[in-house]
């Protein structure tokens, strides 16, 4: 009798908070989002989109472009990385250990379990192999195995870099290679307790003497404990060949992609802020990178706006907090980012594509697409467009896209989608040398 | 049935059963918890150390979960007393469960808000609310006069 009492509270108090449904027009992309009054309700706004297979169907793609399924059952792919010979390396894998602290970790929990794939991640990375490029791989090996929750990928200089859940990996990359085994060399642990955020994200700067790792928060607001967050919601710098790190910013909740815009060679991340403000705040944001910047998180969010929920606040730290570049949307989940260059997506040749995972914490669905931010002169120069749609159908989720990459020296788009478990390969209206293998310095992110 | 009844009326007052043994255990979760609750959320406050929070929040539900079937039962017992001169009491008994039960569940949604916002002033008043209507209603509950058997 009594789980019956509690859902009927539930669903009444689900229906008062439906009330609050938010504004849709506002305006919260670009530069300077619109940022409504706070908006704390007794029970968050949750819309989960269920899941159905694309039975068949695919996204849809701008006129002239083709999309086209590379890879299914999969096992939760994530982020993708494009090797010089053209071979596709996918990380699949679901981490995470935070435990169930208090009964809305519970009910939570199992209300977004609703909006994911049941299969347990692969802990590997699979690597495809279209040498024709007809969009059907000739191979598709398990490249690497018994990881641990692998995200990030990088190449830098005949090393694979793969980021587990909890440490910095290095493998021994010859070009062709199709499967390499061993557990690899740490270059660093990662910080790694209860790890909320799971996901480090990795990028390698040009010159390839720095790698950068994203370390997501370890909460939504440091309801786990401030104690906690200590060398959390930041971006680190690596250098592999000491294998010495450091705090590059901070601040920055949950910097779910990062990638060097290949115009400036400026580090840029996609961040995902905070919930259960309001179905329009706060919006998620991209930004350049800038060292040593404090972003925020906890104590505020887009600069120097203070977020009541964390006690004590710290009035002289927000007074340096500074905003983000460019927002995304309130609630849209970026968690891919790939920058665009070449000729191979005509109106799509300079700027930022981004994979936004999708929304659950307000009643109007946002994300689940991959947006295309366009860039001139190595800075955000409009408003974000669509590029791959049809995620949603009938209120339904087919698909949620995670990592994208772009390879400028085909000109094809690769896409990770971790709800139908499938690998996505957009192409242009004339794709660009896919059979041939190309220079070493291709495909890295 | 009738000699029960007739024996029981021979007895003091004191025998008198107010409630079934069962209500009693029942009600002597909500009692506890809630007035647990109240201290948890109270060192909150001071301490700012989110496991008070996290206490305050297993042991709201606690008390609703236990608390559920005594405002059930406190009701079937209001309903059969409707038309006898052990209505008031029964009504009030029910009320402060009514009260109880739903501050508890208010403050369950409240306690699932996230860090500072999990207690705040709303939170402890809530906790205030729910400890003392458990307190009032096991008062009456364990006095003696007859109100849900």
């Amino acid at each position: 009798m009594s789980p019956r009492f509690l859902l009927t509270g539930l669903l009444a108090a689900s229906a008062l908070a439906a009330c609050s449904g938010g504004d849709e027009s506002l305006d919260q992309t670009g530069a300077s989002p619109k940022l409504p009054a706070l908006d704390e309700t007794l029970v968050p706004p949750m819309k989960i989109a269920k899941p159905q297979g694309w039975n068949g169907e695919i996204p849809t793609v701008p006129k002239g472009f083709t999309i086209t399924p590379v890879a299914t059952d999969l096992k939760i792919p994530r982020q993708i990385l494009v090797l010089p010979n053209g071979d596709i390396l996918v990380a699949e894998g679901s981490g995470g250990h935070a435990p169930k602290s208090r009964p809305k970790d519970v009910i939570a929990g199992y209300i977004k379990s609703l909006g994911k794939s049941s299969v347990k991640g692969g802990d590997r990375i699979t690597l495809l192999r279209d040498a024709n490029g007809d969009g059907k791989p000739e191979l598709r090996t398990t490249f690497i195995k018994d990881l641990d929750a692998p995200y990030g990928l990088a190449l830098v200089n005949g090393n694979l870099y793969v980021a587990n859940q909890g440490a910095l990996l290095r493998f021994a990359y010859s070009d062709g290679a199709t499967s390499i085994a061993g557990k690899g060399e740490e270059v660093t642990k990662l910080p790694s307790q209860i790890n909320h955020h799971w996901t480090k994200s990795l990028a390698a700067s040009p010159d390839g003497s720095k790698l950068y790792v994203g370390i997501g928060s370890n909460s939504n607001i440091g309801e786990r404990g401030l104690s906690l967050e200590e060398d959390r919601a930041v971006i680190w710098e690596v250098d592999p060949a000491t294998k010495a790190s450091r705090i590059y910013v901070s601040g920055i909740r949950n910097p779910t992609a990062l990638a060097f815009e290949p115009t400036s060679n400026m580090l840029w991340a996609v961040v995902n802020e905070r919930d259960e403000l309001g179905a329009e705040l706060v919006p998620d944001y991209l930004t350049s990178v800038k060292e040593g910047a404090f972003y925020g998180w906890p104590y505020s969010y887009w600069g120097q706006h203070v977020d009541p929920r964390v006690h004590p606040q710290k009035p002289d730290l927000v007074k340096t907090a500074i905003a983000p570049d460019y927002g995304l949307g309130s609630h849209v989940a970026p968690l891919g980012l790939s920058f665009a260059s070449g000729t191979g997506f005509p109106g799509f040749a300079e700027g930022a594509f981004i994979g936004e995972h999708g929304s659950w914490n307000r009643q109007h669905l946002a994300g689940y697409k991959v947006s295309f931010v366009p860039f001139a002169g190595g800075k955000p120069a409009g408003k974000p467009r669509d590029f791959v749609t049809g995620f949603i159908k009938d209120g339904r989720a087919r698909g949620r896209p995670v990592g994208v990459t772009y390879d400028a020296a085909r000109g094809a788009l690769w896409i990770a989608d971790d709800l139908s478990n499938t690998v996505w390969r957009v192409t242009g209206p004339t794709p660009l040398a896919l059979a041939s293998p190309v220079g070493p310095a291709a495909g890295q992110k | 049935m009738r000699l029960a009844t007739q024996s029981s009326m021979n007895r003091p007052s004191m025998s008198r059963r107010s409630v079934h043994p069962l209500h009693a255990i029942l009600l002597a979760f909500p009692i506890a918890l809630f007035a647990s609750a109240l201290l948890s959320d109270i060192i909150y406050l001071k301490s700012a150390e989110m496991q008070w929070s996290n206490f305050s929040a297993w042991l709201i539900i606690g008390a609703l979960v236990f608390g559920a079937p005594v405002l059930l039962w406190a009701a079937i017992g209001l309903f059969r007393r409707r038309r006898n001169p052990e209505r008031t009491r029964a009504l009030v008994y029910f009320l402060l469960l009514l009260v109880m039960w739903i501050a508890g569940l208010i403050n369950a949604f409240k306690h699932s808000q996230d860090a500072w916002s999990s207690v705040g002033a709303a939170g402890v008043a809530l906790s205030i609310v729910s400890a003392l209507t458990a307190l009032a209603a096991g008062w009456i509950a364990y006095s003696g006069e007859r109100i849900a058997r």
